[in-house]
């Protein structure tokens, strides 16, 4: 039977919390099924952060609420966490982490654990993450080399004294976790696969590399930040020009001017940034001139909540931009989705000189999971520039799609225009020119279509009900049908929100019952759903207050509505 | 017919009279003296009547967005350091709307020429204060007169550390010429702000009193000398034209930039090894 632990180690921002995740995530993949999630304080010292590992015998997506074992870094750690405890979470921490009033109110079982005195006794203060690591370790019964190995690893380039200090320290953490005798456990799998443990993040960063990305101009938000850091990090062995611009309006024309020139471009940001860039993403449409454009998700308006989660930017990406044009939005939510939907965006962008999207959520991109280990291969770096003719012209109406040239490469040249054009590219305020180029613009959306990335069905096939949902719900919903117990109910996983074939329809017209979850206040996709497709949605199950789904809440609110 | 014209006659949409038509003869005299092969060589303008320039020189172009003409140059010229870019437009499209790109760019110091047509003027948008309009000038919207103080886009590009700042006046195509030639020849980013007269808003700023107030340096300015190009820039009351000021020892954008460090090959003719990327799968 399948049976899941949920671990959380709660402290404050710069006590290295992800350190003892990369570490925990990586061994106890060895042995066990795992996923991993933090949430974290828009600070860069002290308040509380969060990280979730979730320990499995089967394969796992998403996080659960309820915690059956807290670990406490500091006194200000738990606080905001009574709710997600039952009468059988155990809270390890030092005596004073929590206060007496509390211990009695949550009637606690505690655990002293003097993380501090036992780092000092190891030797240092900083010695603290590995001892937790290795308790943990010992806790789950993991072999123990495989934290040496991986302590190894990590601090081979610091010399073989600092790895063998960490060893120690590892080891004694790993010798009182074994003594411990946990309440709650579960069985060990025989066997786990060999999973590669991937993030988001570098999921999207893989897939860009794959998909031919040399050029990216961005601005920092969070969460859209990382891929700009992965790319920068990857930029001289991958021969990537990263370069930070100085706003994001910058950022978007500089990628347009890169795929002008023959590059192909990437811009990362957040929603308020995005907003930002609308204008040059209705460039992109007049002037043919593809470009992709990720947007990390954070719920809004404005600032928001800068750290947490949201799908709250599909109208956004759908509709930014003046004018009418056509654009491709995609949405990861399976980590293997994240490379293969990122390496496909800059394939489409060149094969229909048209904007792309790729939507993801801070959720999405800082957990990490298990994938199963897959090679990519050269298929998108097909380029479709071609050589220009003496008499080129870029806007040639002949077909639908004119063949793209850059400057430099063939004997014409490359006029592309803002301002609507002739076929060469030339200003022109002729209404029948307009028509036909606006209309020959427009067509683009039929064509494209062709391509679309078609949404993947989980669950029995011959369904009555069907739960849609977008990205990043994909692993909270994924679960959910492995796990229920109603047998006519299918989950229907949307990787292109936008725009949408009606050839989709069918899957609604088998349903008695749609139920869309999505993690937003006003069922954007839903509205899309209805005005792509015009189909009934029963349900929608919304979320908004800037945590993802959780299991619990997707069994309980889901069961509610299902028939 | 020189390089860089068309042969067929083309409908120009500038008033008679207007200061980018002699500008447009220096650009093409001076890309053709420099004998630059017209396959090569790319301009980026933003929106305005300035900004129509590219449509009227045979050469490829990116007519992009008002204020983002600088952005778009630069990405062209980083991607394809082999291409000769051109970054043009008007003084509000570069100074008002596009004015973050134009300061960090000075700090980016792309290889790429930045002409700006300075009339002092909104022209296509008929007629109101630009961010050089001089205090006192009735505009369509500043009725009684401009009252916030003009922006000094020479002294503003030197303080940012720029490493070529001139200025021309299409009163003289010949030394416009010369102008734009050295600023394409400069290795980094070169702004040439351009005063023109805007028959049809600017009465003021007229073809005689750019004449009035302006003059050429000669052989004994010393472009090397960063006080004295400042001094000339602070004068606006004499107005210094050439060039002001040139670095001997520009390092451009692509030069300094990690990814053309070891290896010189523009990024777009470079090969996406997938073996490598399958190593980060592993
Ligand atoms: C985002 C945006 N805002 C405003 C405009 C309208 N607009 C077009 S040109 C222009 C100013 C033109 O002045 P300048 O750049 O000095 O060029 P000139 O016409 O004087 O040569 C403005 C405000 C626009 N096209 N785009
Ligand atoms: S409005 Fe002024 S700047 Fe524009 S074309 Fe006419 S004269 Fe020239
Ligand atoms: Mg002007």
């Amino acid at each position: 039977m399948k049976d899941s632990l949920t671990i959380v180690l709660s402290g404050e921002a710069g006590q290295g919390l992800q350190t003892i995740e990369e570490f925990l995530v990586e061994a106890l993949s060895k042995e066990y099924y795992v996923f991993t999630s933090k949430e974290v304080m828009s600070r860069v010292r002290g308040g509380n952060n969060t990280v979730e590992i979730r320990v499995s015998n089967a394969p796992i997506y998403a996080l659960r609420y309820t915690i059956d074992y807290l670990f406490l870094l500091n006194k200000n750690s738990f606080y905001r966490l009574p709710k997600r405890l039952t009468k059988d979470t155990v809270v390890f921490g030092e005596e004073n982490f929590v206060t007496s009033e509390d211990k009695e109110k949550y009637n606690l079982n505690l655990e002293t654990f003097e993380l501090t005195k036992l780092a000092k006794e190891a030797g240092n203060r900083l010695f603290a993450n590995t001892i937790l690591f290795g308790y943990i370790a010992g806790m789950l019964k993991l072999s123990r080399h495989i934290g040496h190995e991986l302590i190894e690893k990590r601090f081979e380039h610091r010399g073989e004294k600092m790895v063998l200090a960490n060893q120690e320290a590892y080891d004694m953490g790993f010798e009182l976790g074994t003594n411990y005798h946990m309440p709650k456990t579960i069985e060990k799998p025989e066997s786990v696969p060999s999973y590669k443990i991937i993030d988001g993040n570098t999921a999207l960063g893989i897939g860009a590399l794959a998909g031919g990305v040399n050029y990216i101009a961005s601005y920092p938000m969070s969460p859209g930040t990382t891929v700009l850091m992965y790319l920068a990090n990857k930029g001289e062995e991958f021969g990537v020009l990263a370069e930070q611009a100085e706003d994001e309006i910058a950022a978007l024309n500089m990628v347009i001017g890169a795929w002008y020139a023959g590059a192909r471009g990437l811009a990362t940001t957040s929603g308020g940034g995005f907003a930002l860039m609308t204008e040059a993403v209705s460039l992109a449409g007049i002037t043919e001139n593809p470009a992709v454009v990720h947007v990390a998700q954070r719920p809004g308006p404005a600032t928001g909540l800068p750290t947490r989660t949201e799908q709250g930017d599909l109208n956004l990406v759908v509709y930014a931009g003046h004018g009418e044009f056509p654009r491709i939005v995609l949405a990861p939510g399976k980590l293997e989705d994240g490379i293969h939907l990122a390496q496909r965006a800059f394939w489409l962008a060149d094969k229909y000189q048209v904007p792309v999207f790729i939507l993801s959520d801070q959720f999405w991109l800082e957990s990490m999971g298990q994938m199963e280990p897959f090679e990519v291969d050269d298929r998108y770096l097909e380029s479709f520039v071609v050589k220009t003719e003496k008499d080129y012209k870029r806007y040639d109406w002949t077909n639908t799609i004119s063949p793209r040239g850059i400057p430099g490469y063939g004997e014409g040249f490359v006029k592309a225009d803002s301002d609507e054009h002739d076929e060469s590219g030339q200003i022109t305020e002729d209404f029948d020119v307009r028509v036909k180029m606006h209309e020959k613009r427009l067509a683009k959306r039929e064509l494209l279509l062709e391509d679309y990335q078609q949404a993947e069905l989980v669950g029995p096939a011959d369904y009555k009900q069907l739960v849609v949902g977008w990205g990043s719900t994909y692993g909270v919903l994924k679960e959910y049908i492995e796990t229920t117990d109603q047998k006519d109910v299918a989950y229907l996983y949307v990787k292109q929100p936008f725009p949408l074939p009606l050839s989709m329809k069918s899957y609604f017209d088998q349903a008695e019952n749609v139920v869309v979850v999505e993690s937003n206040a006003t069922g954007q996709f839903t509205n899309i759903l209805k005005l792509e497709l015009d189909v009934k949605v029963d349900h929608r199950i919304l979320k908004y207050n800037g945590e993802p789904f959780n299991i619990e809440e997707i069994n309980e609110r889901v069961s509610e509505v299902l028939r | 017919m020189s390089k860089f014209d068309f042969e067929h006659e083309i409908d120009i949409a500038w008033c008679p009279g207007c200061g980018n038509f002699p500008l447009r003869k220096s650009i093409i005299m001076a890309l053709n003296e420099l004998n630059l092969d017209p396959t090569q060589v790319v301009f980026s303008s933003g929106i305005g009547q300035a900004a129509k320039m590219p449509q009227y020189i045979d050469a490829s172009y990116f007519n992009g967005l008002h204020g983002r003409g600088l952005s778009v140059a630069q990405a062209i010229q980083s991607v394809n350091p082999k291409l000769v870019v051109i970054a043009e437009g008007g003084d509000g499209d570069m100074y008002g709307e596009g004015g973050n790109h134009f300061i960090h760019n000075v700090r980016r110091n792309p290889n790429l020429a930045h002409i700006v047509h300075n009339n002092m003027i909104y022209g296509l948008t008929k007629g109101q204060g630009s961010p050089t309009s001089p205090k006192g000038l009735e505009t369509t919207v500043q009725i009684t007169g401009v009252y916030n103080e003009p922006l000094n886009p020479m002294a503003l590009a030197l303080s940012l550390g720029a490493t070529f700042v001139g200025r021309a006046f299409t009163g003289d195509i010949e030394r416009t010429k010369d102008m734009i030639k050295k600023a394409i020849e400069h290795k980094g980013y070169a702004i040439v702000d351009i005063f023109h007269p805007c028959v049809t808003f600017n009465k003021v700023n007229t073809f005689q009193w750019y004449k009035n107030h302006s003059f050429w340096l000669d052989e004994t300015h010393d472009p090397k000398d960063y006080r004295k190009a400042m001094d000339l820039a602070l004068d606006t009351e004499r107005l210094a034209l050439g060039v002001l000021y040139q670095k001997e020892d520009s390092i451009p954008f692509d030069e300094a930039h990690p990814v053309y460090r070891e290896d010189k090959t523009p990024i777009i003719h470079r090969k996406r090894d997938i073996a490598k990327v399958n190593e980060l799968l592993k």
